[in-house]
This record gives C-alpha cells, structure tokens and sequence, in this order.
C-alpha cells in the first residue's frame, strides 16, 4: 500500500474549481516531482491535503496517509499528520519564517510537538539539526532573528524544521525558486543528500524541469488542475506523450543548445474560470481533433510508457529534443 | 544603542519647543490680551498698566526671549485672571480628566483588540459584520453628537445618570462612555486589519505545517506580529490622554483640562494655555518614545544598533 | 562592429544605514567596471543578486550618474540626468524590467499605454499615432482586438508585451532588460524570449540582457559578462563562455544549472553565501569561496585580463587552471 494515496481530489476556490480530480500515489521513500505552470493546481494539491487552503475553499475527495484519511477529519487528526508525517517546506524561505522570533525558538516548537523535547535537550537537539542542514557555528546562530539570515539559510532553517518531527514525506514547494544559482545548488545537494539518509519521501513541487529531473524519480506534469501525464523521470524525459509535456520541454532554453530559436506553445493557460469543454490543451494543440475538443481524455496508461491523459500522444519513436541535442 | 536614544530624546526636546514657539506667537497674534480681560470699555491707562504688567509692550521677539528663559527655569508663568501659578492651575485639573481617560482607553483595549481579534478570525462572519458596524458607527459619529444623545436617553429619559458636573462616580459614567464607544471601533478596526494582515503571511502558513493547534498558532505566531500596529495606535491614544477630552469635559462641564483650555484661551490667559500646550506636547512626546521602544521589544527587526546580516 | 555604448571605469556607490547622527557608511554596487556594447548585439550580464547587474543597467541608460567613470554614447559622454540633451536621449534608450503589471498604469488601456512615449516625445498624433499603435500592437504579436483592454485583463506574457511595445514606441536603438522574463512561466518566457530576438534580427536592435537565468541568457545572448560583487569576473561570447567557463566562478554558475538527465554527480557545488556588498572581502572578491584562492587572492584584486584569448579576471588562470577543453 502507497503511504500517500490522493483519489480524486477536487477543490474549487468561490465556486470556482482548480482542481478536477487528482489521483497519486507516493510510495515510501519514494521521490516525485510535480511539475506545471503557475495555476496549474500543483501546490494547492498539498495544501489541501494538509487542510492549509482558507476556509473559503471547498476540497472533496480523498487522502490517505498510511490509511488513515485526512479529507474532513477533525483539526486534531489533521495537526497530528502534520510536521510529523508529512513535513512542508515553501517557496519564499526568508517570510516563511516567523520574523519576530528567534529562529532556535521555532526549530524547537517542532521538537516540542513531535519529540516532546523541551529546554536544554531541545536546544541541544536543535543545534544539531541546524548542523546537519549546514548552518556554520549553529550554536551561535541559534539565538538570531531570520532577517540575519540569508534566503539560502532561511530554507536550511526551514528544512532543519521539517527534519524535526522526522517526517515520513516532506513536500518542497518550489523550494529553490527565490534563491539565487549557486545557492540552489546547495539546496538541491542538501535535499538529495537528506533523503538519502534518512529514507524519507519527498514531493518535489517545481517549474524548473531540471531540478526536477536531478532529485526525483519519477515526475508528474499537470495542466489546468489536472495530472495530464506521469512517467519514470528517464522515460518522461527522453520520451514525453503529451502533447503538453513536449511543448514545456521544448519551450526551455538548454545551457549546452546554442542560440536556436526556442518552439514554443501557441497561447496561454486558460483562466480557471472559462476552461475549454474537452481536454483544456486542445486549443494551444497542433494535434487535437474534434475528439479533444468535446470530451475530457482520463489519465491512462499507455502502452507500458506510464500515464497520459491524451486521445492522440506522441508516438514513442519521434525524437525529442533531448535526444538532438544530447 | 544609546546614541541612539540619545538622538531621540534630543528629537523629542526640539518638537516640544517648536510646539511652545508656534503656540507663543500664534496666541499673541490673535488677540489682545488686555482688551479681552479688561473688556472693551477699560479706561486707556488701567489697559496700558496691565501691558506693562506683563510684559506686553515689549518688542514680539523680546517677549519670547523672555519666555524662553522663564521656561529653562521651570518657571511657567502666571495666570492673568487668578494671579497664581499657571502650573499649578494645570495640575490641579489634570487628575479630573485622567478620571475619565485612563478608565476609558482601558475600556477601548479591553473591548476592542479582542473584538478586532475575533472579527479577523471569523471573518465575514455575523460577528465580524457586527463588529465593522460598531467600528464605523464609533468612528464616525462626532463626540459631541454621542454625549447629547446619552445624556438624552439616559439622563433626560431614563434619569438613570446625571447630565454634567462632577459629583461622585456615576458623573463620570456618560463621559466615559462617550469617550470610549469611538474608540473601541478604532481599536477593533484597526486589530483585525492587523490580524487579517498577518494571518495571509506565509510564515502563519509554517506554522500550522508544523501541526501546530490552531490556537497556538495565533497566540504564539500571529498575536506578536499583529501587535506592532496596534502598539502604534495605542501610542496615539496614550499621547491624547491629557488633551483628548476638551470636547467630553465641555459637554459634561467636567472640571478637568479640557475645560480649562478652553475658558483660557477665550480669555487670552496666556501663561496658561502655554502651561497646557507644554504639557500636552510633552505627553505626546513621551508616548511616541514609549512606542519607538515598544517597536524594539516587539519586532527584532526594527530594533536599533543591529545590523542586518 | 562598433561600439553603440562604452563604459569606463565606472564605479557607483550608495550610502547605507544613516545612523541618526550623521554617520553614513558606503556600499558600492558597481565596483570599476569597463564594458562595450556593441551596435546589434545582445549583450548579456548575469550575476546573484548583490552583483550589481541592475545599477550597472541603469548606470549604462543614464538614469543615474555614476560616482566615479564615465559613460559613452556613440563616442559622446552621457549627459547628465534630466537636462534637455539627457532628455533627448531618452527616445533612444529604453529600459524593460522585470514586473510588467508594476510598470504599467493600471488605469490606461493597452493603446493609450503603447501611445504615451509618442505623445511625450512629441512623435505622432491624431490619426497617425493611432496607425502607429497599431503597428506596434501588431510588432510584438498582440491582438489588435486587445487594444481596449486594461492591464489586469492581460495574462503575463501579455502585459510584458504592452511593456515592450511601449518600450518601442519611441523608436529607441538600444534597450536594457533586466531580468524581463523572470517573472513568466516557461511557456511564455520563450514566448517573449523570440520576440526580444526577432527585434535584435529585425530592427537591428542592441540590447543588455540582465538575467540571472543561465540558460534564458545562455539562449538570448551574443556575449556574455559575468558580474560578482560590482565588478566583471569574466566576459566572452555566449559559445565560449558556456561550453568552456574559465573563472571558478562562472564554472561554478554554469554548473548549478540542473540538466536535465544528468543528476546532481560532477556538479561544483559553491560553498557560502551569495556575496554581500555591504561586507565585500578582500582581494578577489570570490575569493572565500573559491577552492583555489590562496593568499595572493586574498589581498590583491585580479583585472580583467586576457588568458588565452579569453578575458577573465583571475590569477589562478595562468597556472593553476588551465582550460578545461
């Protein structure tokens, strides 16, 4: 049995839905990316598994953590998951933190709740943490404010906060976006080297497909509040059926690709509040027919090459650009 | 650090006397103090007796000279009409008025942060939309328009409470109320803005990842954040502690420095009304040091002689 | 080619935490920076943040002075800001920058936005500078039907088209963009991407591409300079410095990118923190956290000199480092 299961997970936002009907799995130990534009639903799935959406969202559905479900149960079920089953990490690590707090005081508030360690034991434990994540001379930097520290070291607090409760899966969304190049390849090395050794699981939330591709193992690409394809992350990479999948692969400049002009997707994401009827790619799709303009395609497997929701995918011999260029 | 005090202390030296500069000049460009005291039938040589008497012949900027010097001594003047200290005058007035503001910004704390409070985190709630129209209600509706009305239905109507005077503690009741119910909006207002702010930040969003409960989450996480702008209005208020009811004390002849202000400027009783004005812009001064320090404590991050990074 | 802009010796510095008595301190943002850019081409300057590539932008359009070194433009200093001849000028050079919906008046329709530089510059009217915004709206691939909308009814990509059609409007011969595609998501990053190139091609446009995305850049650009704490490490083609990065630093900058298929394995992988210019170390500014800085690093700066052909600003390339290729 997966130890997190989504099925048909749904929210909706004044009436509005974003969401149609996720279904993953995350096995244990397992590393999967979740890949797409802004808007296409990747992070509100995890915070709406976490129950973390404004009340004003409406979430149906269901998510399993070790079997036990998480859609409508009580806050205290739901808090008892949180930080200690499941770790969250986000985006913008420097107001992530509590600024008016000492940023040892927040790493041992996780300690308090899910270890139960308090005064000098959690300071102790603490500082080994912030250790652990690479915070030079922890012991003095335990007592500092986060705006003394720099967005790269906000997240390796943040991440020495996740590792507290000693999660079964931690969810990293976007959690390299607001750093600069040299610092996300510290994050990235830290994170890959922490599942490594502590054989947690990781959701790997992102736009940037390579980081993806350098700490998962398998990826999902969603599209308009659905999972349009999954895949291995070698296959998805090397062979891409969507149509949607392709077009994002292609759209990316390669460091090693020279000046060739980029292909590019015709168009824009659709606003949730006007999707097309069908599949919601078919109007920025060279390769949709009448089929995809009036019916919604379900996520399937396609002959042993993972899951695609597409009624024409690519045929898996075409070369992709990965291939031209390698 | 203490530089840095230091700067400040010397900021709040130079407003105090700006204050007492516009005030001095802007008061014996308004009016002449003789013709006002002796009336306008006063012989020639009793108006001219009393200029002399208090200086009033001299050259403008020899008069603030003078002054100037006065104050550097402690010595704040004497009253024209009542010939005593214009000092002791003043402070015989200011426990009156802190009878009723101290009573009453308790009440405004007291009723309005946790109604704010609970506004924000039940937000369009029944509560909520109660709690905006009291704020807007409170807020606009003038002073002087609320105390008539109380002393209407209470006074008039019900005959439960006295209309004015100072006798006891139910006097003081109306006036307290009047003065609170603007107040309490503000502070309501202005706490669950704050709240509702700081409830969208993303490090509210960690907190509750971490599992914490709810209620830890806006005790510990939200409350302190959320306090740096209510601290700045609470400042506001402690500054109107002594000047904030002139208009309360006048409708309620409450004997306390509003009234005072008021017959002294109408009479042109100089001292007096500098003696005031000193003390109202030494008390705002001081609340607005208070709340430069309260800055410190609450927020890390405005704290001062701390680099950052 | 030849030189639209040069810079020389220029060094831009701020003042920073006034303490209340009168005790400022400095910081220099741009540290000594001599650069050409040539008439056509799409120069690009990457760099962290604290490098100093966006006051070297602003600096290069005139829009603030620098503290030391001038600036040349077609041979000719820049005048200084807000006189008439500065105010001439503006036509010529435009700026594009990163949040579309900040530089745009969210009052103003698409047209009226696109139509403001050629009131202001005195330009077109009347019917003719209604053909004109059609042109522009038709240049940078919008619809023409879009003429009526308002900002906040235009996705992102479309919103930086306005910003740049309006950016043309005056007919300029050279843009800065800083980070002009950070903001978008992929699909429309190439989107807007091709249309910057298409401009280069087209209207023989010259550009400074200020970007700390390695492969947008990498994309995009002619030439390439690499900024580290206000000054330029190294300065190459795009080909050159991509394929074979000389400074440890921009070997280290090419090797965070994640490629896709290749793993984290043989990445350089930078110990410490972004460099800060409030506390700018000693010698070569990189130097605490480069693996082959010794004590000569530490106290003298390296210039930017020719290696091989290649302008770096190194000591270690002479001996130590030699190409990788």
């Amino acid at each position: 049995m997966p130890f997190v299961s989504v099925r048909d997970l749904k929210v909706a936002f004044d009436g509005v839905q974003v969401l149609h009907g996720i279904d993953l799995d995350i096995g244990r130990g397992e590393a999967v990316g979740l890949v797409g534009e802004s808007g296409c639903g990747k992070s509100v799935t995890w915070l709406a598994a976490l129950g973390l959406l404004p009340g004003k969202a409406k979430v149906s559905g269901s998510v399993t953590v070790d079997g036990q479900e998480l859609i409508g149960a009580s806050p205290r079920r739901i808090e008892a998951v949180r930080g200690a089953k499941i770790a969250m990490i986000f985006q913008d690590p420097s107001s992530a933190l509590n600024p008016v707090h000492r940023v040892g005081r927040q790493i041992c508030e996780n300690l308090r709740l899910h270890r139960g360690l308090r005064g000098d034991a959690a300071r102790a434990e603490a500082i080994r943490l912030m250790d652990i994540v690479g915070i030079p001379s922890a012991n003095t930097r335990f007592d500092l404010y986060p705006h003394e520290f720099s967005g790269g070291q906000c997240q390796r607090v943040l991440i020495a906060m996740a590792l507290a409760g000693a999660p079964d899966l931690l969810i990293a969304d976007e959690p390299t976006t607001a750093l600069d190049a040299t610092i996300q390849a510290q994050i990235l090395d830290l994170l890959s080297n922490l599942r490594r050794q502590t054989g947690m699981a990781m959701v790997f939330i992102s736009h940037d497909l390579g980081a993806v591709s350098t700490v998962c193992d398998r990826a999902a690409v969603m599209y308009a509040g659905r999972i349009i394809e999954a895949n291995d992350i070698s296959q998805l990479f090397a062979a891409p059926r969507h149509p949607y999948t392709r077009g994002l692969f292609d759209a990316i400049p390669y460091l090693d690709a020279g000046r060739a002009r980029l292909s590019l997707i015709p168009g824009t994401v659709p606003d949730p509040r006007h999707l097309p009827q069908g599949c919601a790619f078919a109007p920025r799709c060279a390769r949709a027919g009448d089929l995809c303009r009036d019916y919604q395609p379900e996520l399937k497997e396609q002959a042993g090459t993972g899951l695609t929701a597409c009624f024409h995918p690519i045929p898996t011999g075409s070369a992709s650009r990965q291939e031209v260029f390698a | 650090m203490l530089k840095f005090t230091l700067a400040k202390l010397a900021r709040a030296l130079l407003t105090i006397l700006l204050v007492m500069s516009f005030a001095f000049i802007v008061l014996r460009l308004s009016g002449d103090p003789a013709q006002i005291m002796l009336g306008p039938d006063a012989p020639q040589d009793a108006v001219d007796a009393f200029r002399a008497r208090w200086g009033l012949d001299d050259p403008l900027w020899q008069q603030y000279l003078a002054y100037l010097k006065q104050i550097m001594t402690f010595d704040f003047g004497i009253s024209m009409r009542d010939q005593s200290p214009a000092i002791d005058l003043v402070l015989d007035r200011i426990p009156a008025t802190l009878a009723l503001t101290i009573p009453a910004l308790l009440l405004k704390i007291a009723i309005g942060i946790p109604a704010g409070i609970y506004a924000a985190l039940h937000r369009e709630s029944i509560a909520d939309r109660g709690v905006i129209m009291f704020a807007i209600f409170g807020f606009t509706i003038p002073s002087f328009v609320l105390g008539l009305v109380l002393v209407l239905i209470f006074a008039v109507t019900l005959g439960w409470l006295p209309a004015g005077g100072q006798d006891g503690w139910e006097y003081a009741i109306l006036p307290i109320a009047t003065m609170s119910i603007g107040g309490i909006g503000i502070f309501a207002r202005f706490t669950r803005s704050a709240m509702i702010e700081v409830l969208g930040q993303p490090y509210i969003r960690t907190a509750m990842a971490k599992g914490l409960p709810w209620r830890e989450v806006v005790w510990k996480h939200a409350l302190p954040n959320a306090a740096v702008p209510i601290v700045t209005l609470l400042g506001f208020m402690v500054g109107a502690l002594i000047a904030g009811a002139v208009v309360v004390e006048s409708i309620f002849s409450w004997p306390g420095i509003g009234r005072l202000i008021v017959v002294s400027v109408a009479n042109r009783d100089l001292a007096v009304v500098q003696c005031i004005l000193l003390v109202i812009a030494a008390s705002m001064v001081m609340a607005n040091l208070l709340v430069d320090f309260a800055y410190g404590v609450l927020d890390p991050r405005l704290r001062h002689g701390h680099a950052a990074h | 080619m030849s030189a639209l802009l040069q810079a020389k010796g220029l060094i831009q510095q701020y003042s920073t935490a006034k303490t209340f008595l009168g005790k400022t301190s400095t910081m220099r943002a741009v540290d000594g920076i001599n650069l050409t850019v040539r008439e056509g081409e799409i120069l690009g300057i990457v760099g962290e943040s604290g490098s100093g590539k966006s006051t070297l932008g602003r600096l290069l359009l005139g829009l603030e002075s620098p503290f030391k070194g001038k600036i040349l433009y077609r041979g000719h200093p820049m005048p200084e800001p807000r006189t008439a001849a500065w105010r001439k000028l503006r036509a010529e050079m435009q700026l594009i920058f990163q949040d579309p919906l900040s530089a745009l008046d969210r009052r103003l329709t698409v047209s009226a936005q696109i139509g403001e530089p050629l009131e202001i510059h005195g330009l077109a009217a009347g019917s003719e500078r209604a053909e004109r915004v059609a042109e522009l709206i038709a240049k940078v691939g919008l619809r023409q039907d879009q003429a009526g909308s308002y900002p906040h009814e235009l996705s992102g990509g479309q919103r930086q088209r306005v910003v740049i059609a309006r950016a043309l409007a005056s007919n300029p011969r050279f843009l800065v963009c800083d980070e002009p595609v950070s903001a978008l998501d992929v699909s429309i990053q190439a989107q807007v991407v091709n249309l910057l190139r298409d401009l280069q091609d087209r209207e023989g446009l010259t550009m400074v591409f200020i970007s700390h995305d390695l492969k947008v850049v990498r994309n995009i650009c002619d030439r390439v300079a690499v900024m580290y704490l206000g000054r330029i490490v190294e300065e190459a083609s795009s080909d050159a410095l991509f394929s074979d990065p000389r400074h440890p630093y921009t070997r280290a900058l090419v090797s965070s990118v994640p490629k896709i298929g290749a793993g984290l394995h043989g990445r350089i992988i930078l110990q410490g923190e972004p460099p800060n210019p409030a506390a700018r170390p000693s010698g070569c500014a990189f130097h605490p956290r480069c693996r082959f800085a010794d004590a000569d690093c530490a106290a003298t700066i390296p210039e930017l000199e020719r290696h091989d052909g290649r302008l770096a600003a190194c000591r270690k390339l002479r001996h130590t480092l030699r190409p990788a290729a």
